[in-house]
């Protein structure tokens, strides 16, 4: 194969951590952009009560005079079909969906990932029986899913979180236990395997590290996609319930008057769009700052 | 001379990886460009077809084809200087051959893309197959069906039947078994003998170099330190480098163990 | 059975031996009855053969890394097959082995000095506080300094990282290594160096080895003995010298001759072999070499032939093996018989038949 030559510093002693760890930020823009960016919806959520000028509208207040006006000085995002300040909704939002998002993936990653190597390590008829189970999970439509559950549990944020964790899981098994194996196939595992390391070593210390990059990345997508997951489940009137200030369902309450009052709508998905992003650039970032390629020594 | 390379020398921004002042081939003649890996014999071979631009490096001086100059040319006048009067094989032969197509469904393709009519093709193909003694039927194969060096073959057969005047092998035989080797460099020595192809023949392999080659030049950091006929340098190398990369060669008769 | 050296009066007892060893992978045996011995440092065997020949194989099942069919591998006596325990982690210290490919046989997320150091801790061979310094004593014995150990695998060369792979194997102190194509995958110069490292650690450490190649230039330089493998049998196996100068099975004749050398002096007669190494799905009856053998007669495609003593300490597995012998001593390497044209299918063959060996001169001249 004909490559060009790398063009990446070898050899150097390290430098003091300080300085190594300004130029990794410095050589990783990604890294830097999402994380603050994540950072400052962190803050949002904490400061919410500080920063919000109407923090009753958060919750069961309404204003019968203040009902769909415009944004204004007053309120910034204006208001919505109860008069409440989009503005003040939009930063308790912040409590809410993101945090959803992170302990579903949470879940996912705490079932997906052990059965994930475990099937990819190990193979066999242990390979077999985990990837049924997960085909079976993996054919169920969230959707579906939550409409029956809705029979037996309340609709609230907990089912919101069970339901979508059940359905999200697998595709953590999938991806993890292709990497494993791929992984585990590798001359370095044998050569682990012939000095003699314990199979718990071999596991946690070069399996795991090495297939879990893909899996980031995945996870810092997924953050976008279950918040939008949980915006349709309250569009069904199976999540968050009114007047939880969750974004997905602020869209979908918002729909009907989509056409006059754009407002409603639009700041509760632009904060989706932007937490997305935030995520999606933090993995990226992480994942760069994990390759051992891109490491700087002088 | 057929192909004449001056002063060519090839970038990456500011760090040069050749800097060739001189190396000729004439017809029927096999020269062989011998150095350790990073030495640029590859990038040599990038920047003679025009492509050292793929992977970011820039080139500079003279390559000459029977005369004309090559380095100037635009890419859709490479594309016709490209298999058709210079040809290229190498290490992995597997890439030249796209795993989806039948080994000579590729073969046909680039015979038609340098302007035979299909029957054309298709009797160049079997007469190119014949030539480096593999049967024509292999042709109906796809490429994980053929061995390293069956393919090595029809990339040459391919050579043939585009009736190249110039061809570049960039460790064709690395990667093969030493019998099938044996095999490949008989059927190089051919190419020379019957057709009159010109071969630059690369390799970081001393010994495989110093068997088949008429002249040899010797690669260290882009530059050659020493060119010459095959059995001077082999015998008397002018360059201590050269002394070093013989005296590394390991020999066959050199006992058996202590 | 690969003839150990005597030495003194009494045959020394072998520290590894292999009997009858077969391996499956689905339908192919990819090693099918062989047996070799080693004896105790300082001593190499090189196993010789081509792609398919199952040498790889051999050297990975003697690690246990792969499972076997039929026979035995005993390492100082005991069935390796059956440890466990104590037993098991002591042999896990006696035998390492080293991969081929550079590139893969290191963690690429983990340090070159923690890497090497890794054994020595799982083993506790030294303190986990003193593992970083004798990580760095075993690469500076393979000859790379301390500021390697803070480096990962991607920043070193394919030379570079083959030696630290061997001082990674070299940290339990081994008695037996086994160098799976140590530098097949290197160039000319880190190949020497490699070669160099090998000889100085068996005369340091008192070593055996089993070293896996293609290339027969590296075991005339390693190794005492040698065997020959093809198609997962050994078809010819001796003392390296002895094997390399004279010859008794056509095949090694085919591969000694396809090296290429660089004195034009040295050079013999190439017998180039027609066709590929034979589907291993499917092997030919007889002689698995048969079909491409220049000198195979009518016998050969029916009769399996036996690894046999043809001289002292010479096992041969071939019907016409003297004849060959005899060839190698009267014309130094004519090619017996014409050289077939390469590229004829491998299997089903045109057998040949021939009424004996061809008399001197009325093959082809000499190639070179």
């Amino acid at each position: 194969m004909i490559e060009a030559p790398s063009t990446l510093p070898t050899g150097g002693a390290r430098l003091p951590r300080g300085q190594a760890l300004r130029r990794g930020l410095a050589a990783n823009p990604l890294l830097v952009a999402g994380g603050l960016l994540s950072a400052l919806i962190v803050l949002m959520a904490l400061l919410a009560p500080l920063l919000a000028p109407f923090p009753g509208d958060a919750g069961s207040a309404t204003h019968p005079f203040l009902v769909l006006r415009p944004p204004s000085a007053q309120h910034w995002f204006g208001t919505d079909n109860v008069g409440r300040d989009v503005y003040s909704r939009v930063l308790y939002g912040a409590r809410i969906s993101p945090l959803i998002a992170v302990v579903v993936l949470a879940i996912s990653c705490a079932v997906g990932i052990p059965l994930g190597v475990a099937a990819g390590y190990f193979g066999g008829w242990l390979d077999e029986v985990i990837m049924r189970v997960t085909d079976i999970f993996l054919a169920f439509p969230p959707l579906l899913l939550a409409l029956a559950l809705a029979a037996v549990l309340p609709a609230s944020i907990t089912t919101v979180i069970i339901v979508i964790a059940l359905t999200w899981w697998p595709w953590y098994t999938r991806l993890i236990r292709g990497q494993a194996a791929s992984v585990a196939g590798r001359p370095y595992i044998d050569g682990c395997r012939a000095l003699g390391i314990s199979r718990r070593r071999i596991i946690f210390r070069h399996i795991l590290p090495n297939s879990i990059t893909p899996l980031i990345i995945q996870v810092s997508l997924d953050v976008g996609g279950v918040i939008l997951t949980v915006s349709a489940l309250s569009f069904l009137g199976l999540g968050a319930q009114d007047p939880t200030p969750d974004w997905g369902l602020m869209v979908a309450e918002g729909q009907n008057y989509f056409l006059t009052s754009w407002w409603v709508v639009t700041f509760p998905g632009i904060a989706i769009l932007v937490t997305a992003f935030a995520f999606t650039l933090l993995g990226d970032g992480l994942r760069d700052l994990m390759d051992p390629k891109r490491i700087f020594l002088r | 001379m057929r192909l004449r390379i001056t002063g060519l020398q090839v970038r990456f921004g500011e760090r040069r990886v050749v800097d060739l002042a001189e190396l000729a081939i004439a017809e029927a003649e096999i020269v062989g460009l011998a150095g350790e890996s990073g030495s640029g014999k590859s990038m040599t071979t990038l920047a003679v077809l025009g492509l050292a631009h793929t992977v970011g490096a820039r080139v500079d001086g003279s390559v000459r084809l029977d005369g004309a100059e090559l380095t100037g040319l635009s890419q859709r006048e490479m594309r016709e200087v490209r298999g058709r009067r210079i040809a290229a094989i190498f290490q992995s032969p597997a890439l030249a051959f796209s795993p989806v197509f039948r080994v000579g469904s590729v073969v046909h393709r680039a015979l038609r893309l340098h302007g035979m009519t299909r029957t054309e093709a298709a009797a160049a193909a079997q007469r190119a197959m014949r030539q480096v003694l593999l049967p024509p039927a292999l042709l109906d194969r796809y490429p994980s069906q053929l061995s390293g060096g069956q393919l090595q073959r029809v990339a040459i057969a391919l050579a043939l039947a585009l009736r190249a005047e110039v061809l570049l092998a960039d460790e064709p035989t690395s990667a093969l078994d030493v019998t099938v080797q044996a095999e490949v460099l008989e059927l190089l020595r051919d190419l020379r003998d019957r057709e009159g192809m010109s071969v630059l023949f690369i390799s970081h392999d001393l010994a495989v170099v110093a068997e088949l080659c008429d002249r040899v030049a010797i690669m260290q950091d882009g530059r050659i330190v020493e060119q010459g006929p095959t059995s001077r340098v082999v015998t008397a190398p002018a360059s201590s480098y050269t002394a070093e990369l013989l005296a590394a060669v390991p020999r066959l008769g050199a006992g058996g163990g202590r | 059975m690969t003839p150990l050296p005597e030495r003194g009066d009494r045959a020394v007892t072998p520290l590894l031996e292999i009997t009858d060893l077969t391996v499956r992978f689905g339908p192919v045996r990819a090693v099918d009855g062989v047996s070799l011995r080693l004896a105790g440092g300082p001593f190499g065997l090189g196993l010789v053969g081509e792609s398919g020949s199952g040498k790889s194989t051999i050297g990975r099942a003697v690690l246990r890394l792969v499972p076997t069919a039929g026979g035995h591998i005993r390492f100082e006596g005991k069935d390796v097959a059956a440890l466990r325990g104590p037993a098991l982690a002591g042999y896990r210290r006696a035998a390492q082995i080293v991969f081929q490919d550079p590139d893969n046989s290191l963690d690429p997320r983990i340090r070159v000095g923690a890497s090497v150091a890794e054994p020595l801790i799982a083993h506790r061979i030294v303190a986990r506080q003193l593992a970083a310094g004798r990580a760095c004593e075993l690469l500076a014995e393979v000859g790379l300094g301390p500021e390697f150990a803070g480096r990962y695998p991607h920043q070193l060369s394919g030379g570079q990282r083959q030696r630290v792979a061997i001082a990674r194997a070299l940290g339990v102190q081994p008695r037996l290594l086994v160098l799976d194509e140590p530098t097949s995958a290197l160039d000319v110069k880190a190949q020497a160096r490699i070669l160099a490292l090998i000889a100085r650690l068996r005369a340091d450490r008192n070593l055996a080895y089993l070293l896996i190649t293609h290339n027969l230039g590296i075991v005339s330089e390693l190794c005492e003995q040698t065997a020959v493998l093809y198609l997962g049998r050994v078809v010819e196996s001796g003392a390296t010298s002895e094997l390399l100068s004279a010859p008794a099975h056509p095949y090694t004749r085919a591969l000694r001759s396809a090296v290429p050398e660089i004195d034009v002096a040295a050079r013999s007669a190439r017998v180039v072999l027609p066709g590929e190494p034979p589907d291993a799905t499917s092997p030919p009856p007889g002689c698995v070499f048969h079909p491409r053998c220049p000198l195979a007669v009518d016998r050969c495609a029916t009769e399996v032939p036996a690894l046999r003593t043809v001289r002292p300490a010479r096992l041969v597995a071939c019907h016409r093996a003297e004849e060959v012998l005899a060839e190698e001593s009267t014309g130094a390497g004519q090619a017996l018989g014409p050289s077939r044209p390469a590229g004829r299918p491998g299997w089903p063959p045109r057998v040949s038949r021939r009424p004996g060996p061809a008399p001197a001169g009325s093959g082809d001249a000499p190639r070179r």
